[in-house]
């Protein structure tokens, strides 16, 4: 084990290279549907996906819009000149031998984001690129098997964006929060579903360590498919890189794997092995040209990003972490805005809370489905705890109610009389019938020990099935005993 | 003579119900039956054809409209995909393919009802210029059966002077329309590049192939493409079609402005014999009245050294499907993945095409991409400059197909160099993507010699119409 001192010693480098799965309703380059979630194997699978003989790749005009929107929501611009180039290898889940990608003209150059860090501060991560490419097949390799392999087509030739970062992060929590930031701005710029659990987002980690201003050799850990695993990856070969080079032995170039089950990076590929991709432009297709009249359009459709919402939510009065916990699920962000819009900032921030459901380690909360309230409901719902009908206990209550079924509020409180009653003339009874019996307790408040009242004013709360005004039974009480 | 009339006529005539599409379709499978021993055809479509036949005489009988190609046969160079049928390509990788789609040019053909009859031989995945390189057997020529019909479209070219069928299709990637048309004396027109759709066709090079029919008269060739040609939503570099193509003007040869292009006629290679018919043509297109300037395209000599980085390139890439894995040939022998690809690929592909495979490989191989590859992108864009350039003089060029007649089979297969040399004449009209045709302009010893005749993209229309007026004054 390195101690801290050690570890004090040497600066971690990380990059990351995210790849976004678009969300067309057809592959990059043919007509086949791009949803295989529940396929069946091979059933989404066109002649140009199978790489037969004579197929043509066709670019998804979609496709080339949501890289556009994407650029928007990395800080930059799309490209007006971008192309496609082969690059080439063999492997069965890669029809024809090569990948459709973007070589040396990506669709967008540059770019910036901005993370927030546990400790409350900024940073800002540089955009190197991104660019659009085919995926492949998925191969599978059956426990015990040495004969054969599984190859299913249905992912080959679904658009990615593959978004390439600055080195510009040091340690795993940056990493981490960068990953998270890079999930949520394609989830709000609508050009992903970014479902981490179909592998709608995957990671690949490159970190390197080093005493000096130099960079060290750098490892490339592949396939990450949550912010957990990202940042568990960049603590442990953080951890390792060190040790070796502490035991005075040299890291290799090399692309490693994570197990999630022994938590720990393994070799899968060393730098010797690597590719000769010999890419070149593809002659199939014609390069893409986005004009100014195109660009200004996606520009003016954006919708809006993390950080506007983080404006947002800071004039509303949020804090910072609710903020975060709010933005992790679109949907709730847009209805508290839209709260906020219809009602007032009163409104929005109780709504907020009432919703903000508390983020696991991995946030991929798949949104509010489930969800039946209208906005309307919900404002009046937050209006009836202002105007004191209904306590913020019995508020819970019927909130869970109004989001299962969407019922009207009111009639929700009706029915499970939790409406808090404000007519004096039915609470003098019930504080009448409470100084009687608690006669001590009503001498000591005439004395002057107010501790007291807090005691009787529970016992009318507990006569009137909570149903009471706290404050008015408070008052009342005070009036009967003639203070 | 031949047997079939212009297609226009049989078409007509099939409408009338004066011929019948059966008749013609059996009349095309017993010629390619007499003719077996030229070896054109690798498969004959025997009962598609007779059934498609009949269903064209049965709409013809209910009056309805059937089509510009009605009822007329042809005949797919073997990296055509035709639906149901086995394409191979003339390669033993691709053997026991069937096609699950066809190719658009083949689609639109039908459409028309034309009628495919059988595929024809080629140089495996078209690579070559003699059909010797088919991993079959090689064509021979039908002037001379000990001499080959030039290639990679030889099946095409022979089967259309062996009257098989009215027409053939032929894929142009270097020449390989223009170099059989040129030594079998028939009609073979390559097109703007993008004009004709090349989705359902074997890639060869895909940023020179394109699809063109072979025939024995231009107007033939005009109608066939006509029906061809147009944007296609499956091949994204097809382009708009902005004139007809048939039938065509007739315009006079007065004051049209020739380029003779001095490369070609000056060149040392080319035989004397050769250089004698076409200076022929010249004076003869003198003397009805054109004008002929000498030209000079200085970087044509080159075009043949780009040709074969970039060609080679493209092939390298679009051969790597062909993996042994999903369909066509793969080693049973093989116990890896490994191994499967590489003897799959080993023995799968021939002599020519792991030629090409490695050099492309190799010029695209980091270290070697900007001394190859790069450069050769380079010197392409002086060649099509170049042509701009002498387009601004002239209305058209004109020069020899190829430097010589019709080889003796066997005579370059241990010379792939001089092999690659026959398409001299041909690749740079492919680099710079210019439509160009080969018409017969005479015989040496009875063997056919191809007068080449080139215009700017997209004049597909002007240069077919002073085609069929050039085969009329040279004949």
């Amino acid at each position: 084990m390195i101690t801290p001192e050690v570890r004090d010693q040497y600066t971690a480098t990380i990059g990351i290279e995210c790849h976004v799965q678009l969300k067309t309703r057809t592959k990059l380059f043919s007509g086949a549907d791009n949803d295989a979630r529940e396929a069946a194997p091979n059933t989404l699978v066109n002649h140009i996906d199978f790489g037969l003989p004579g197929a043509l790749p066709v670019l998804n005009k979609e496709a080339v819009r949501l890289g556009a929107k994407a650029a928007f929501a990395l800080g930059s611009r799309p490209q007006k000149f971008s192309k496609f180039d082969r690059k080439h290898y063999f492997y069965p889940d890669l029809p024809m031998g090569y990948q459709i990608t973007q070589f040396d003209e990506p669709i967008v150059l540059g770019g910036q984001v901005d993370i927030a860090l546990p400790d409350g501060s900024k940073k800002i991560i540089g955009i190197t690129r991104a660019h659009l490419e085919a995926d492949a097949g998925k191969s599978t390799h059956p426990d015990g098997s040495k004969d054969y392999s599984l190859v299913d087509l249905n992912r080959a030739g679904t658009p990615l964006l593959e978004i390439v970062s600055e080195p510009d992060m040091h340690t795993s929590a940056e990493a981490k929060a960068y990953a998270r930031e890079l999930y949520l701005r394609m989830r709000y710029a609508d050009v992903s579903d970014a479902n981490l659990y179909y592998g709608n987002m995957r990671f690949d980690v490159n970190v390197s360590v080093s005493k000096t201003d130099e960079l060290g050799t750098r490892t490339e850990t592949k396939n990450l498919n949550s912010f957990r695993s990202v940042e568990k990856t960049v603590d442990y070969e953080i951890n390792r890189q060190i040790e070796l080079l502490e035991k005075g032995e040299t890291i290799h170039q090399e692309t490693r794997g994570w197990n999630d089950a022994k938590q720990k990076t393994f070799s899968q590929r060393s730098k010797e092995d690597a590719h000769d991709y010999r890419y070149f432009p593809d002659p199939d297709l014609p390069p893409v040209l986005l004009d100014d009249a195109f660009i200004d359009e996606i520009a003016k459709s954006m919708p809006a990003l993390p950080d506007d919402y983080r404006s947002l939510f800071d004039e509303i009065g949020l804090d910072a972490r609710a903020a975060e916990d709010i933005i992790a699920v679109p949907d709730t962000a847009r209805r508290v805005e839209r709260v906020y819009r219809a009602a007032n900032a009163s409104h929005a921030k109780r709504v907020a809370f009432w919703l903000l459901q508390p983020q696991t380690e991995d946030d991929n909360t798949e949104g509010e489905a489930s969800v039946q309230a209208s906005d309307e409901q919900l404002i009046q719902l937050s209006q009836m705890v202002e105007d004191n009908k209904l306590s913020s206990t019995a508020a819970k209550e019927v909130l869970a109610e109004v989001l299962k079924t969407g019922r009207d509020p009111e009639t929700i409180a009706q029915e499970k009389n939790l409406l808090q009653v404000s007519d004096e003339g039915e609470i003098i009874k019930i504080v009448d019938q409470v100084l009687a019996a608690n006669a001590k307790a009503a001498e000591d408040v005439k004395n002057g020990e107010m501790k007291a009242i807090g005691f009787l004013v529970g016992q009318v709360m507990k006569e009137s099935k909570g149903k009471a005004n706290p404050a008015l039974a408070q008052q009342l009480i005070k009036k009967q005993l003639g203070l | 003579m031949s047997v079939w009339q212009p297609i226009a006529d049989i078409a007509a005539k099939v409408q009338a119900g004066e011929l019948s599409a059966r008749q013609l379709v059996e009349q095309s499978l017993a010629k390619i039956a007499e003719q077996a021993d030229y070896q054109a055809i690798i498969v004959t479509l025997d009962e598609m054809a007779l059934a498609r036949a009949d269903k064209i005489d049965q709409a013809v009988k209910n009056g309805e409209n059937v089509g510009r190609l009605a009822g007329v046969p042809f005949i797919a160079k073997d990296n055509f995909l035709v639906f149901g049928a086995e394409t191979t390509a003339a390669s033993n990788i691709l053997k026991g393919f069937t096609a699950p789609y066809q190719a658009t040019a083949v689609n639109r053909l039908e459409m028309e009802g034309a009628i495919c009859v059988a595929k024809a031989n080629l140089d495996a995945f078209a690579h070559g210029s003699s059909t010797e390189n088919s991993d079959f057997f090689t064509t021979k020529n039908p002037h001379d059966p000990t001499r080959v019909p030039g290639g990679s479209s030889g099946g095409s070219a022979a089967a259309v002077m062996l009257d098989m069928a009215p027409f053939a299709l032929g894929t142009d990637t270097g020449g390989s329309i223009r170099l059989p048309a040129s030594f079998t004396g028939s009609v073979g027109f390559k097109p703007t590049y993008g004009l004709v759709s090349r989705s359902g066709v074997v890639a060869m090079a895909s940023s020179t192939d394109v699809i063109g029919p072979l025939t024995r008269t231009v107007d033939d060739a005009a109608l066939v493409f006509d029906v061809m040609a147009g944007r296609d939503e499956l091949d994204s570099t097809t382009i708009d079609r902005e004139e007809a193509y048939f039938p065509l003007n007739d315009t006079p040869l007065k004051g049209v402005k020739f380029g003779r292009i001095t490369e070609y006629m000056d060149s040392e290679g080319l035989d004397s014999d050769v250089k004698a018919l076409i200076e022929n043509a010249i004076e003869k297109l003198k003397a009805a009245g054109a004008e002929i300037v000498d030209v000079s395209l200085p970087s044509l000599p080159l075009a043949l050294a780009v040709y074969y980085i970039i060609c080679p390139a493209e092939v390298s890439s679009n051969l790597s499907r062909y993996d042994g894995q999903r369909y066509g040939y793969s080693d049973p022998s093989a116990t890896t993945l490994d191994d499967s690809y590489k003897m799959s690929r080993a023995h799968g592909f021939g002599k020519e095409a792991k030629r090409r495979i490695m050099i492309g490989t190799h010029v695209l191989s980091s270290g070697y991409y900007d001394a190859y590859y790069k450069k050769a992108q380079t010197v392409r864009t002086k060649i099509i400059n170049e042509f701009n350039d002498v387009f601004n003089k002239v209305d058209f060029l004109l020069g020899p197909t190829a430097p010589e007649v019709a080889f003796k089979i066997g005579a370059n297969v241990n010379d792939p160099l001089k092999m690659y040399l026959t398409d001299i004449m041909t690749v740079a009209v492919n680099l710079a993507g210019i439509p160009a045709i080969s018409i017969p302009a005479g015989s040496v010893d009875n063997l056919p010699v191809g007068l080449q005749l080139m215009a700017p993209q997209k004049h597909d229309a002007a240069l077919l119409a002073l085609a069929r007026k050039t085969e009329e004054t040279v004949a």
